[in-house]
């Protein structure tokens, strides 16, 4: 077991497929929220296999694309008036902002650096206490233990130029304001399995009774994602509403119980916007009063960072909340492309522009 | 972002805080250090799941085989339905 390729396998990917063939009489619209899940089921061209009566609507889980122009604003502030080194993701450097990305301010002269870990940024700290290190930390529940463990260990040490700006974001708030929205119909979800992995499934089951939507936890390879499919189909046309586990061989009901500790110790749950879409209640976490010292906002004078960017002919909101699709853009793949994004969708890998822009064959070629 | 990667580990350094596990986990060929702090119950030879330099859970074989299972089955019942036909 190599836990990749069994879960490839294109026999088995037919055999599934079927299976949702035989089970489906009616249109059934399911929302994926996680941006990875939305580019494997675009690179495996997972709706070719499908009936065309399921309908797979993207949702809003890519934490680069709800980052707000305002925190991109803020970390290029830092980097470029405050002559901090700026450390992130190398997703978040070509997202606009109000006055351009982090990648224009490292052009500009700005010290900007791409981490694979918090840690990293938090190392550089250590080593370089003559330098103030910033770390823009943004994501889904599933980086926030990093994120968190990176700040819990920065005060362990002593640190005291090293500080965070958090731009962290939580699916279940999420997917209840979409269904209280009502602006798109979605009769189940694919919950994310990697967020799942952190923070177990336990808190949907809530969600699942209360709008009678079937939530499937599902993991990220071909065979994953169809099964989630077929077992979300299958509740839908048998009028079942539960919390189902596709993912089991990685996710317990309860999560990772030290990852959520963790969590807990150093984030708070608070109300914040999310970019394109607004504020969502109880949908972000932001540092603990304890943690306030790592605050890169508060340690550098930046108040007002929940400002939008003007969007021009971009529809990233709709996109996000799945009332649009890419193609649906009259920018897409034309004023709007991976190396000149107007919106975030189109930067990052787990942008549902960026995956129909590189794989899909039902929209229009990038070089027409 | 989410983006998690299975490996299987290679080595552990085990240390006096918890917190400080790592170990090297490796990915197809490709060798990293991870944080193995949430994962206490992983070991040498063990799939982890790892994201943004933490392995976030030990894969479970016995589930991933009732998964694989769970495909079978769907054959052998689609077959069965076929020759019905």
């Amino acid at each position: 077991m190599r836990y990749v390729d069994e879960f490839r396998d294109p026999s088995r990917a037919r055999v599934v497929a079927d299976a949702i063939h035989a089970v489906v009489t009616r249109d059934w619209h399911i929302m994926e929220i996680c941006g990875g899940q939305t580019h494997a089921i675009v690179r495996f061209g997972i709706e070719q296999l499908i009936p065309p009566k399921v309908h797979l609507i993207h949702g809003p889980g890519c934490p680069v694309c709800v980052t707000p122009a305002g925190i991109i604003d803020a970390a290029v502030r830092i980097a470029r008036d405050h002559r901090a080194t700026l450390c992130t993701f190398g997703d978040m450097l070509r997202v606009p902002g109000t006055q351009g990305s982090l990648l224009d301010a490292r052009a500009r002269g700005a010290d900007v650096r791409i981490v694979y870990s918090p840690m990293e940024a938090m190392d550089l700290a250590a080593r370089c206490p003559d330098r103030e290190v910033v770390f823009l930390a943004i994501g889904f529940e599933t980086t926030a233990p990093a994120n968190a463990l990176a700040v819990f260990t920065a005060r362990r040490r002593g640190l005291r130029n090293f500080s965070v700006i958090v731009s962290h974001f939580l699916v279940p708030p999420a997917i209840t304001s979409i269904l209280e929205s009502d602006s798109v119909r979605i009769d189940g979800f694919l919950a994310a399995g990697h967020v799942c992995t952190v923070m177990g499934w336990k808190e949907y089951v809530p969600i699942a009774q209360r709008y009678r939507k079937p939530i499937v936890v599902t993991g990220f390879e071909l065979l994953d994602i169809l099964q989630g499919i077929l077992l979300c189909v299958r509740q839908l046309e048998q009028g079942r509403c539960e919390v189902e586990n596709q993912y089991s061989r990685s996710v317990r009901p309860e999560g990772n119980p030290q990852a959520r500790r963790l969590v807990e110790e150093v984030f708070q749950v608070i109300t914040g916007p999310w970019r394109g879409i607004g504020s969502i209640p109880h949908s972000r976490l932001g540092l603990r009063s304890a943690y306030r010292e790592f605050d890169a906002l508060e340690k550098f004078g930046i108040m007002d960072q929940s400002h939008e960017a003007s969007s021009g002919p971009c529809i990233a909101g709709k996109i996000l909340c799945g009332s649009a699709r890419p193609p649906d853009c009259p920018a897409f793949g034309k004023a709007c492309t991976p190396d000149h994004p107007l919106g975030a969708p189109m930067v990052s890998s787990e942008g549902a522009c960026h995956a129909y822009y590189l794989y899909s064959r039902d929209s229009n070629p990038p070089n027409a | 972002m989410c983006l998690a990667v299975p490996g299987r580990i290679i080595s552990i350094n085990e240390s006096d805080d918890p917190l400080d596990r790592t170990g090297v986990v490796d990915f197809e060929g490709v060798r990293r250090r991870v944080g193995l702090a949430w994962v206490p119950e992983a070991r040498v030879g063990d799939y982890v799941i790892v994201h943004v330099g933490h392995a976030i859970s030990r894969l479970d074989p016995e589930e991933a085989q009732r998964t694989l299972e769970a495909f079978r089955e769907l054959s052998q019942a689609l077959g069965a339905a076929d020759s019905e036909k």
